[in-house]
């Protein structure tokens, strides 16, 4: 009976785990899909002059070096305005507010985290375009900044929660004002936790194109300025993978690679210092 | 050297919950003052009111006074009354996000203290007093969650007598450490207390008799009884407290 009842437990167990692992399979299969299929695509027009070059008319060689330049200024950009709003409210939210108005504030960030993105644009779009009278790096930075403020609010505040209270206690103990116990104890001991966060949330708006269509707008040329439409890479992709030309759509591909790659590589970065935090 | 705590009339609620009701304690200069009772019975919020950590907490409020040889702590400076009086917490909590001797020096600096000099002297003095040094002074810029349970907690008494307090509060200090740590932390507050004032919340009962000069029974909220440790265990004038210290409930 016991050993009969032994044999059908060990099955049960046995068929359950198989399960599990098939539908792991099933959900990485689309990663790996996407990864082969993106490199594959994107290599044959891999070259230094595609991160040295301007695009080029058709026929001509060209690359995108404004786009991944412009890239990278946009998302800085948004990391300046976002990052210090974001972390400033969500240690706000962890360490000062009530438990009410911290409900409110936390409440507030997980609807802004619903907005669509393209949403954001177009809110950025009706205010600082128009009101600028040009499409610009600046409007592209604020729109993804919008995009990046509450995640960064939320897991700040997740990640200072996550320390220990007895920690803040220890420093009260001491004669530490709650300034001084938030910025030697707190955040020091959330510091690596903190890092992966800011990192997970820019490798996210970086490949964001909708709210860059009409707040960067994206420039064939060397970008005038930060008050001036600028390129980057989702919009080139864009562009370059709706047009009817076989060159362009290979570019697109290699586009779609070198942002693939620039991500892999923020995400690579935010899994080392998070090791970094259970050492 | 130490000073003198008295607790008036002290009440301690969370919310609506009152903790405490009407305590009233005398904790002599330089001497060790127990406090012992079943768990729940207030003992840690009492000594939390004292440094007023108590307040620190969500909806945590109290009425009453807390004297400091005779300064009242609730109009003095929060920050000056927890610089005087020191806590050591029923857990080892050294800053994780600093070395050995980071930990002990984090009271000076935060109160200011920049002088290298001034902070490894202090340091070494400290850790010295907590009988930690002569394992640590090879590695003090090792990580502190490098070091074993007791030895965070003497790391933990270290940087709470770095700032050279007038009394120490110790909240089951020795609770969470095997028989050997614990003794020597016993033998620690036996050489300190004449500098300092000693309250030590504990559940252990030999504790108590071993370390105290003197002993406050405490019992939902309100203390029972008090007086001189011996006296306490031997005969106690509260039929509730010979329970007790005998092991009849609790």
């Amino acid at each position: 009976m016991s050993h009969r009842l032994l044999l059908w437990r060990r099955l049960k167990n046995q068929v359950f785990f198989t399960l599990l692992v098939f539908m792991s399979l099933i959900a990485l299969f689309p990663l790996f899909n996407i990864l082969w299929y993106v490199i594959s695509r994107g290599l044959p027009e891999l070259s230094i002059r595609f991160f040295t070059r301007l695009p080029g008319p058709v026929g001509m060689v060209g690359g995108m070096a404004n786009a991944i330049v412009g890239t990278l200024i946009v998302v800085s950009l948004a990391c300046l305005i976002a990052i210090p709003i974001g972390v400033g409210a969500g240690i706000y939210m962890a360490e000062y507010a009530d438990d009410r108005f911290a409900a409110v504030c936390r409440f507030l960030a997980d609807v802004l985290s619903g907005v669509p993105s393209i949403v954001a644009g177009l809110m950025v779009y009706a205010t600082v375009v128009i009101w600028m009278h040009s499409y610009s790096a600046f409007a592209g930075a604020l729109s993804l900044a919008l995009l990046m403020l509450p995640t960064l609010m939320r897991t700040t505040e997740q990640m200072l929660l996550m320390v220990d209270t007895s920690l803040r206690e220890g420093a009260f103990a001491l004669g530490a004002t709650r300034f001084q116990t938030t910025v030697q104890v707190v955040l020091p001991t959330a510091a690596s936790g903190l890092i992966t966060a800011v990192m997970l949330s820019i490798g996210r708006v970086m490949g964001e194109t909708a709210p860059l269509l009409f707040t960067a707008f994206g420039n064939s040329f060397w970008q005038d300025g930060l008050n001036a439409p600028i390129a980057a890479l989702p919009l080139q992709i864009f562009v370059y993978a709706t047009s009817p030309y076989p060159q362009w759509q290979a570019q697109a591909w290699t586009g779609a690679l070198t942002l693939l790659a620039i991500i892999l590589v923020i995400n690579i970065a935010a899994r080392a210092f998070g090791r970094g935090k259970l050492r | 050297m130490g000073k003198t705590v008295v607790a008036e009339h002290l009440s301690a609620f969370f919310g609506e919950h009152q903790i405490l009701h009407d305590v009233s304690l005398e904790m002599q200069a330089n001497q060790v003052t127990a406090i012992i009772g079943p768990s729940g019975c207030g003992k840690s919020t009492f000594i939390r009111c004292m440094n007023r950590l108590h307040e620190t907490v969500a909806r945590a409020t109290m009425t009453g006074r807390v004297l400091l040889d005779d300064e009242n702590v609730y109009e003095a400076n929060s920050v000056w009354v927890r610089r005087t009086i020191g806590m050591v917490f029923q857990k080892p909590n050294p800053f994780p996000a600093m070395s050995i001797f980071d930990n002990v020096a984090a009271g000076l600096r935060l109160n200011g203290i920049r002088k290298k000099s001034v902070l490894a002297e202090q340091v070494e003095r400290s850790l010295h007093m907590s009988a930690l040094w002569d394992e640590v002074k090879d590695r003090l810029s090792a990580p502190s969650a490098s070091l074993s349970g007791g030895q965070q907690q003497r790391l933990c008494i270290a940087r709470a007598l770095a700032i050279e307090p007038a009394v120490l509060l110790m909240d089951e200090p020795a609770s969470a450490l095997d028989p050997i740590s614990t003794l020597r932390i016993e033998e620690l507050i036996e050489e300190i207390k004449c500098q300092y004032t000693i309250v030590i919340v504990t559940h252990n009962l030999q504790q108590a008799a071993r370390v105290a000069d003197t002993t406050a029974f405490f019992l939902s909220g309100e203390i029972i009884e008090y007086g001189r440790t011996t006296d306490m265990f031997t005969t106690p004038s509260d039929k509730r407290t010979e329970d007790y210290v005998t092991g009849r409930f609790g």
